[in-house]
């Protein structure tokens, strides 16, 4: 507001100050440095945050852009990641199976979203959950393909002659495939598409009588959500080698809803922010762990209930997320003698949606 | 009336209107035609079946009998997300803005059954893509400046006052750039001025850009100053059809609502607005 608009294309632009494009150059450059300087612990630890937050970004396209909740996303993530390491041992190149585990995994996005095209809020909640369950048993079962029980060994993949291996290839990967996919969403979100999913979101009978095939743009947001899914989760594959059922359950689904609300419902920074948050938690209780009183740190399941206390409070005082104290701490330091108390309030509007009633 | 019941003479027709829900008959049998650049107004009391015809019309519901007609097609059984890109565009009794979104947005929105470019384009955002959207925008801008709603460009609506929001949905229906345009009571819950301020958008918009109107209003003052032709309902059924002045004094139409015998004398209910009387 602050900037005097001459053309209608300045409001198409993808930074909206050109100073926020350079931080964001600046960022790149610090993150492409990163392998150089620090060590291999660090590197598998950023690249582990990279992975979440390209499913973060797929699962805030659908639950906080779209209003639709998924409660069974860690099976995208599964399918992609067996997709795109069943592909690799088949001798398919990493250049193809790669976007292929991209488009089986919004296939199934498809198939998962045509059944539940009318479900909302809690329906399509336990919809989802039970599509994740079964994703889960399937590739427990069907061991001819995916190796059941005793897991699938992803092989390590080359692009152009050059291997990527574990934390250093595997870095630069996630990071060029988390630019694609922000870059993706943002172009969405700029779009007539991004558009329409916001409106069905807030007014369904609204946006449908302004022209939006309810049905068509709802599966589209599955298809899109699930497809960058299963990229994060062909990645993930590569940063854990070893692909086992169990580890695409119910709990990373919870875990990848929390970095969704967690990080800010309806904002693709939030996604990031809350991908670092839920990826990083985990290793910060563990360096605490042995230093806290009471032998609280040896109680079995600390990191669960720190989940769930996180979130409760999260949605209690904060639900813009991370996103909206970011928002407010730069507010704050603009006008740090002037700021108006108000303006900081505890804030009780959730996002508007006929979906989460 | 039912002289005409299988003619198609007008731009738009409904035949043989016909909502039940259950054993609920919302509406019955109910037949009108509205000529191309007039204001058809439908006035009832509450629960006459005013709004239910409005969603028949813009497909929300499906009639259980009955046809509508368009500009020479059928409409009865088209997808409800087809009816603003055959241009006819709605607004609603309590608004139905997205409020979290600027009024821009809102107006782009409405703009949705224009946008033609393929979604996996728009993914990589093309030049096409651009080139559109700028198209878009400058039709926005059009309507913004055809409502004088300029200021309120960036504002979200939640912080926009009643009235305004009630202008910013005529403007995001506009730019579905209709030729016919369903209001439901814009007037409810503007004051008299806003009120008389209404009557001149619509006017503009009959007069300047050639758009039929059908209108449900309970402000008796407004549909008496806007309306080519007024239909009474009662119940869900036509009570009476004609010019403002012909439908306030038919004794039906009183005895709807009144409740009682018309006096003989009172041949000017135009000024008395006979509001929500049961």
């Amino acid at each position: 507001m602050s900037q005097l608009k001459t053309e209608y294309a300045q409001d198409l632009a993808l930074a909206r100050k050109p100073s926020s494009l350079a931080w964001y150059a600046l960022l790149l450059v610090i993150l492409l440095l990163i392998p150089q300087t620090l060590s291999e612990f660090y590197v598998g630890e950023m690249s582990f945050v990279f992975i979440y937050a390209i499913a973060g970004v797929g699962l805030m396209l659908l639950t906080g852009y779209t209003g639709l909740v998924s409660l069974g996303h860690a099976a995208f993530l599964g399918i992609g990641a067996y997709a795109n390491a069943i592909l690799l041992s088949e001798g398919v190149p990493f250049a193809l199976s790669l976007p292929a585990a991209g488009l089986i995994t919004a296939f199934a996005g498809v198939v998962i979203g045509i059944p539940t095209l009318r479900m909302s809020g809690l329906y399509l909640a336990i919809a989802t959950l039970a599509f994740g369950s079964i994703v889960v048993l399937v590739t427990e079962k069907w061991s001819s393909l995916t190796g059941g029980f005793d897991g699938f060994p992803v092989p390590t993949p080359s692009v152009l002659g050059l291997v990527i291996t574990a934390p250093t290839g595997v870095y630069y990967l996630a990071l060029g495939v988390l630019v694609l996919v922000v870059l993706l969403a943002m172009n969405i979100l700029r779009s007539p598409l991004g558009r329409a999913l916001v409106a069905i979101r807030d007014r369904e009978i609204s946006a449908q009588s302004m022209g939006i095939n309810l049905a068509l743009y709802k599966t589209v947001a599955f298809a899109i959500s699930a497809g960058i899914t299963g990229l994060a989760g062909a990645l993930f594959g590569l940063y854990v080698r070893h692909l086992a059922p169990d580890s695409f359950g119910v709990l990373l689904s919870i875990q990848l809803v929390t970095i969704v609300f967690i990080g800010g419902l309806g904002s693709l920074q939030g996604a990031i922010f809350g991908a670092l948050f839920v990826a990083q938690l985990p290793q910060v209780i563990a360096i605490v762990r042995d230093d806290l009183p009471f032998g609280i740190g040896r109680m079995p399941g600390l990191e669960p209930s720190l989940f769930g206390l996180i979130l409760v409070l999260v949605i209690m005082f904060e639900p813009a997320g991370i996103h909206g104290r970011w928002l407010k701490l730069k507010r704050w330091c603009r006008e740090f003698p002037l700021h108006k108390r108000a303006a900081f309030r505890r804030q009780k509007t959730y996002a508007k949606t006929d979906r989460l009633r | 009336m039912s002289g005409g019941a299988d003619r198609m003479n007008g731009y738009f027709s409904a035949r043989d209107l016909a909502m039940h829900f259950g054993g609920i008959r919302a509406v019955e049998g109910v037949s009108f035609d509205v000529r191309q650049g007039e204001v058809f107004s439908i006035i009832g009391p509450n629960g006459a079946g005013k709004t239910t015809i409005f969603n028949m019309i813009s497909r929300i519901y499906t009639p259980s009998a009955g046809s509508l007609h368009f500009a020479g097609q059928d409409i009865t059984n088209i997808a409800p997300h087809k009816i603003a890109g055959l241009g006819i565009a709605r607004t609603f009794q309590n608004i139905e803005l997205f409020a979290n979104a600027s009024l821009l947005q809102n107006l782009l929105i409405g703009r949705h059954c224009h946008s033609t470019v393929p979604i996996l384009s728009q993914l990589v955002f093309l030049p096409s893509v651009r080139r559109a959207e700028v198209e878009h925008r400058r039709r926005a801008e059009e309507v913004i400046e055809f409502l004088g709603l300029q200021r309120y460009r960036d504002q979200l609506i939640a912080n926009l006052p009643y009235g305004v929001r009630k202008v910013v949905e005529l403007a995001r229906a506009l730019c579905t750039e209709p030729k016919l345009l369903l209001l439901d009571e814009p007037s409810s819950g503007l004051n008299v001025e806003e009120t008389e301020e209404m009557a001149f958008w619509i006017e503009d918009i009959t007069k300047d850009l050639g758009i039929t109107i059908i209108m449900v209003e309970h402000d008796m003052k407004l549909v008496t100053a806007v309306s080519d032709r007024v239909m009474a309902l009662n119940q869900g059924s036509i009570l009476a059809m004609g010019t403002s002045a012909e439908v306030q004094s038919d004794p039906e139409v009183i005895r709807a609502y009144i409740g009682g015998e018309p006096e003989p004398t009172s041949d000017s209910a135009a000024g008395a607005a006979p509001g929500d009387v049961p």
